[in-house]
């Protein structure tokens, strides 16, 4: 009987949007195919051997971690009495997405040409912004996106900017030596990069160089901004950043926030 | 082979005489040379090994005294023996000795120079014996057990913790890998002396020390034994330690070493005197020792678009392939680079990556080419990514490359978990045995995409070679006509440890190797 009412639930010329599922915005949970089923497919490894008691293992695992009919749809033991698991299930958690607040760069982008304009039009001379890899880290692949002049996935790096300064250290420049460069070229802004981290050490190495420049005396000058996969814009306020931005970011979502930040700050001098 | 490009023989024979003139310039200035690295690699082969009291390496804690003394411009060696020869001590309580100060190696007069060859040959045999030993041992390994089948599939351990890198190293052994590459810790290549001992501790890797070297070979022979076959293991001589490295490879059985002419220069900012002098005397160790090397190619991509700088890669193989025929390296032991590198969302991308990895395969026809993944364009969308892979895998069979560095769909979120490696062995198992003949059935068609751009990048790797004869390889680093990065020659790192060699340089195993690979003397400075 069931059966027959969900089947039949409705009437012929309906509109079909009206009959369309919605999402309880305060209480929302994963989507497979159909509202709220709380689908969730999850993958990990445990440190014991395949064979049914592994399975099971899993499976409460899943169990334990909100997941409603777990099944493990593949295990395969990977050697040295270690097993990998794809887990399905369907996840009983709910979060109130209506009343999420996160903070993130309110400034408008702009594209090459408006920066560009704006530049001329608002600070009325060449904004001068530093990149680099600091630390040990030796990964360039983020900051030569947003500075070099060939620039990433199409849009063009800082480097070919022509009301911007652009400098690019490289990689594994110690903070030391990024001060002093700072001071050198007299920068406007400072892109610091960090993609390569275990232990949190790119926690450390950021905050570092906070210190060093509220020590010298240099930050309120400053925009100071830091980039990378690890990097959110919160966390970058955490850390005494003005901004933070993650994977995906452009040469533009940059320069547009650092020249508009100028202007906001009165650093447009 | 039958070449399926139809490459134009004068084109690469007159990239191949271009490459030959920049490597034999650079080679009289480096045989004018040394450095501390290679000085304090002659101590390691002598057998000095650990650390003084402070943690300083004693290869370091020797070279260092001999330079104070105003003497290394001679090499290490003579000082070296002639203390040996005042004190009666064995090589390691000698380098301990000068370490706790209870020998100045300053103030031992020099032993007649007929006692010191004497002392350095007898124990320069014991190093080189040693060496050859482990060639043997490999070589036996080899015969008994199954060294897998090219493209060799090549995955790495990050953790930074040898003893976690022995349990992935071993899982991944068990799920096919045939060699494990112990990625480095971010900046070693920068430190300036090789760690010491066992560690647990690195940033995105693990230390290359000796003993490092040595637990993980042992963990590999005791489960290769198991699944009868030999797993290569692979580590990294780059950097200012370049030479250092190679001789503890050669000493732990290495197969495998990334050993690039250039890399250091361009991406480390490393002085190119340095970088230069060292790759020379580390690439005739790596010879002797029957290492594989792998070169850096796969670099120039990451700083550069792949479609535009694709003739850079090659104009960097022939250089590699240069200085290496330079110091008696067979091509059967150059691990050329290249990389699977461009925008995935390119129109016939696949075509332009097919192009490179075939034309590689026709110019360097002997050589177990080292094939990188896409690293650049991976997003952290890992199912995307795991395509990516899958396509890299299958360039890779279809041209036959040498080593294929297997692709990891987590590539740009962290160093590969043990189910990342598992899954991209199961990828690159599926695709190698599912379409393993697909090379000697397909043809490209003759006017076609594939071999039309196999044929521009050739022709603009030439002109870019031609260009660099012309205006000198050195003015070139400086012009930043490599990668876009500008090197002068008295610029970057470790500059200062490089000495022009005295008349009367000696180095016992520059000789006794420059012998075994049928070289011939050093026309500079060495009076053999």
């Amino acid at each position: 009987m069931n059966e027959t009412s969900r089947v039949v639930e409705g009437q012929p010329g309906d509109d079909y949007r009206d009959r369309i599922a919605k999402a309880d915005l305060t209480r929302i949970r994963p989507y497979g195919d159909t509202m709220d089923d709380g689908k969730v497919q999850l993958s990990f490894t445990l440190p014991v051997p395949d064979g049914p008691e592994a399975v099971e293992a899993a499976r409460q695992l899943a169990a334990k971690m909100g997941l409603a009919e777990a099944s493990i749809v593949h295990h395969e033991g990977t050697g040295e009495g270690f097993t990998f698991f794809v887990a399905y299930g369907k996840c009983l958690h709910t979060v109130d997405y209506a009343h999420i607040q996160v903070p993130k760069v309110t400034s408008e982008v702009m594209d090459f040409y408006e920066i560009n304009h704006y530049i001329q039009d608002r600070i009325g001379r060449k904004v001068v912004i530093l990149g680099a890899c600091t630390g040990t880290d030796a990964h360039t692949v983020g900051i030569d996106a947003i500075m070099n002049m060939k620039g990433y996935n199409g849009e063009y790096g800082l480097e070919r900017y022509p009301e911007v300064d652009a400098h690019n250290l490289g990689s594994q420049v110690e903070n030391e030596e990024l001060v002093r460069k700072i001071i050198e070229y007299k920068a406007d802004a400072v892109l610091v990069s960090q993609v390569v981290t275990q232990k949190d050490v790119h926690i450390k190495n950021l905050g570092a160089l906070v210190d060093l420049l509220e020590a010298q005396g240099l930050r309120e000058n400053l925009i100071l901004v830091a980039g990378g996969p690890r990097i959110t814009h919160e966390l970058a306020l955490e850390l005494g950043y003005d901004a933070g931005f993650g994977p995906g970011t452009l040469a533009p979502d940059v320069a547009s926030y650092v020249v508009q930040e100028l202007v906001r700050r009165g650093l447009a001098k | 082979m039958k070449s399926k490009l139809n490459l134009d023989p004068q084109m690469v024979e007159r990239a191949r005489a271009a490459a030959a003139t920049i490597a034999d310039n650079v080679t009289d200035f480096i045989s004018q040379r040394t450095t501390e690295s290679v000085e304090r690699t002659v101590l390691r082969l002598f057998g000095v090994d650990g650390i003084d009291a402070d943690g300083v390496p004693l290869p370091n804690v020797v070279v260092d005294a001999v330079h104070e003394a105003g003497l290394l411009a001679g090499g290490v060696t003579r000082p070296f023996m002639s203390a040996l020869i005042a004190t009666g001590l064995s090589v390691q309580e000698l380098a301990e000795a000068v370490a706790d100060g209870t020998v100045d190696i300053s103030s031992i007069a020099l032993a007649p120079e007929a006692d010191i060859r004497a002392k350095a040959r007898e124990l320069a045999a014991v190093g080189m014996d040693r060496i050859r030993q482990n060639r043997s041992t490999r070589d036996a390994y080899l015969d008994r057990l199954d060294g897998g089948q090219a493209p060799l599939l090549y995955v790495i351990v990050a953790t930074g913790n040898i003893y976690e890198d022995v349990v992935q190293a071993r899982a991944a052994a068990r799920q096919g890998a045939d060699i494990i590459a112990v990625i480095r810790s971010t900046g070693q290549s920068l430190l300036d002396y090789v760690p010491y001992g066992p560690t647990t501790e690195g940033f995105g890797g693990t230390y290359a020390t000796q003993e490092n070297f040595r637990i993980m070979r042992e963990a590999l022979d005791e489960v290769g034994e198991e699944l009868g076959r030999y797993i290569r293991l692979c580590n990294y001589c780059s950097g200012l330690c370049m030479p250092e490295i190679a001789s503890m490879g050669a000493l732990e059985r290495l197969d495998v070493m990334l050993n690039d002419a250039l890399y250091g220069i361009l991406f480390r900012d490393i002085n190119p005197q340095r970088t230069l002098v060292d790759q020379a005397f580390s690439r005739m160790i790596n010879a002797y020792a029957g290492v594989i090397i792998n070169t850096g190619e796969d670099n120039y991509l990451t700083t550069a678009d792949a479609v535009e700088a694709a003739h850079t890669v090659l104009a960097s193989q022939f250089i590699n392939e240069q200085f290496a025929l330079r110091v008696g390296l067979p091509e059967e032991q150059m691990g050329l680079g290249h990389a699977f590198e461009m925008n995935p969302m390119i129109e016939d991308g696949f075509l332009m990556e097919l192009a490179q990895a075939q034309m590689a395969r026709e110019i360097f026809p002997r050589a177990p080419l080292k094939y990188m993944p896409p690293t650049k364009h991976m997003t952290g969308n890992i199912f995307r990514g795991h395509i990516q892979d899958a396509l890299f895998n299958m360039v890779g069979i279809m041209t036959g490359q040498g080593i294929q560095l297997l692709g990891m769909m987590t590539e740009q979120i962290h160093t590969p978990l043990m189910q990342d490696r598992h899954l991209a062995l199961e990828n690159a198992k599926y695709i190698f045995n599912n379409a393993r003949h697909i090379a000697e059935e397909i043809e490209f068609a003759p006017e076609g995409r594939i071999v039309q751009r196999a044929h521009a990048v050739l022709a603009e790797s030439v002109e870019l070679l031609e260009r660099i004869v012309e205006t000198g390889f050195f003015e070139a680093l400086a012009k930043g006509v490599f990668a876009d990065v500008k090197r002068t020659i008295d610029g970057g790192k470790g500059l200062h440890g490089v000495l022009l060699r005295s008349d009367d340089y000696f180095n016992p195993f520059e000789i006794a190797l420059r012998e075994e690979l049928g070289l011939g003397p050093v026309k500079v400075g060495v009076r053999g």
